[in-house]
């Protein structure tokens, strides 16, 4: 197995860069949602700064909601273990355009850096797979980072894949901390003249 | 239960509401409102495995621009209590229909201790409980609670108590 380079920062800089007007992003506690707002302070990202392991419903409930629109959800593997039946619920609704994407620097990093379980046996694409999500990848490479984030737009979902990144934890970047303040302004970017 | 007809009114009265994402967990107190969901093809109706997804499922559907409603049992509330932060920090308009246990003429020790403890642990994270006490009483106290949530953006369970909807038989 090839040595662990990528980086988290740069991978959702990569993942977002080709990011078109209809994409809505979900984040989850917490180095994603720093990684989320350091790329990109966009109105139409709602990152978690609490609720571990509810990223992916929140963005199942968005994407039932919002069927027009490409939602991605990008959270690390200890938000992902903590929710982990979620997967199997998004499976079962077969949300056609959620994709998630599990940044997997194999530990805690918020807490001091105790190895979650994917240090260990655990493999969440399995866990996914067996869930009955159908897409599901590995990534480890530049190559194959680029070649996900062009197919951003276009993978047929409900989609799952674990990016494999090293545990430096770059500065933390927050989001709006005001979940109200994140919800309204949200909601007027997507919503617009709809919001009542 | 079986022959009473409150659900059939509370499903009408949830979708004249505009209610379109409903979430549960399997629960025989809410029946008939899962099986209509299921079957009507304007909603969506999603089965959780655990109740705290409908939490976070309700909130992504009003960054959506959509209302839902989370159908659980009273033991679901506790699995749901931290997730209630994002609630209430985010402001989101919440209702959820509890079905209760552990209360009126419960007969399964389990039960007791969430059920006794639902009502003062919602209230305790900001959520405000409206029992149900009769089928006379259900459907303006769920009119309540619709206006409540989705008007004023309030946090609101409809509490159905075990002296509406009986106490299951057990042991």
């Amino acid at each position: 197995m090839s040595k662990i380079t990528l980086q988290r920062r740069d991978v959702v800089g990569t993942l977002l860069a080709p990011r078109k007007p209809n994409l809505l992003v979900v984040g989850g506690l917490g180095s994603p949602s720093w990684d989320i707002a350091a790329t990109d302070d966009n109105p139409q990202d709602f990152c978690l700064v609490g609720a571990m392991g509810l990223a992916v419903p929140v963005g199942l409930g968005l994407a039932e909601a919002r069927p027009n629109n490409r939602i991605l959800v990008i959270t690390g593997d200890g938000e992902m273990l903590m929710g982990i039946g979620s997967l199997s619920t998004v499976a079962h609704a077969r949300a056609r355009n959620l994709m998630i994407v599990v940044l997997d620097n194999e530990q805690y990093g918020e807490t001091g850096g105790q190895p979650t379980h994917t240090a260990g046996d655990t493999d969440l694409v399995a866990i996914a797979a067996g869930s009955g999500i159908r897409t599901t990848a590995t990534i480890r490479t530049e190559n194959e980072l680029n070649e996900l984030a062009l197919s951003i737009h276009e993978i047929d979902g409900p989609a799952f894949y674990v990016v494999k990144v090293t545990p430096d934890l770059p500065g933390a970047v927050y989001p709006p901390l005001d979940g109200a303040f994140a919800k309204d302004r949200f909601r007027m970017a997507v919503l617009k003249d709809q919001i009542t | 239960m079986a022959d009473a007809t409150w659900p059939e009114e509370l499903y009408a009265l949830l979708r004249k509401a505009d209610i379109t994402q409903f979430c549960y967990v399997p629960d025989a107190g809410h029946q008939v409102l899962i099986d209509r969901s299921l079957a009507d093809p304007e909603v969506h109706s999603v089965a959780l495995t655990t109740e705290e997804e409908g939490v976070a499922l309700i909130a992504g559907a009003h960054l959506g621009g959509k209302q839902g409603v989370l159908l659980m049992q009273s033991s679901g509330v506790g699995n749901c209590v931290n997730f209630f932060s994002l609630i209430k920090n985010g402001n989101f308009p919440f209702l959820t229909l509890v079905s209760m246990r552990g209360d009126f003429g419960e007969g399964n020790p389990w039960q007791i201790p969430m059920g006794q403890a639902t009502q003062p642990v919602m209230e305790d994270i900001g959520i405000t409980c409206l029992r149900a006490e009769s089928p006379d009483d259900l459907i303006p106290t769920v009119q309540a609670g619709l206006t409540m949530a989705f008007q004023s953006e309030m946090a609101i369970a409809i509490l159905l108590t075990q002296k509406l909807i009986g106490a299951k038989a057990f042991g």
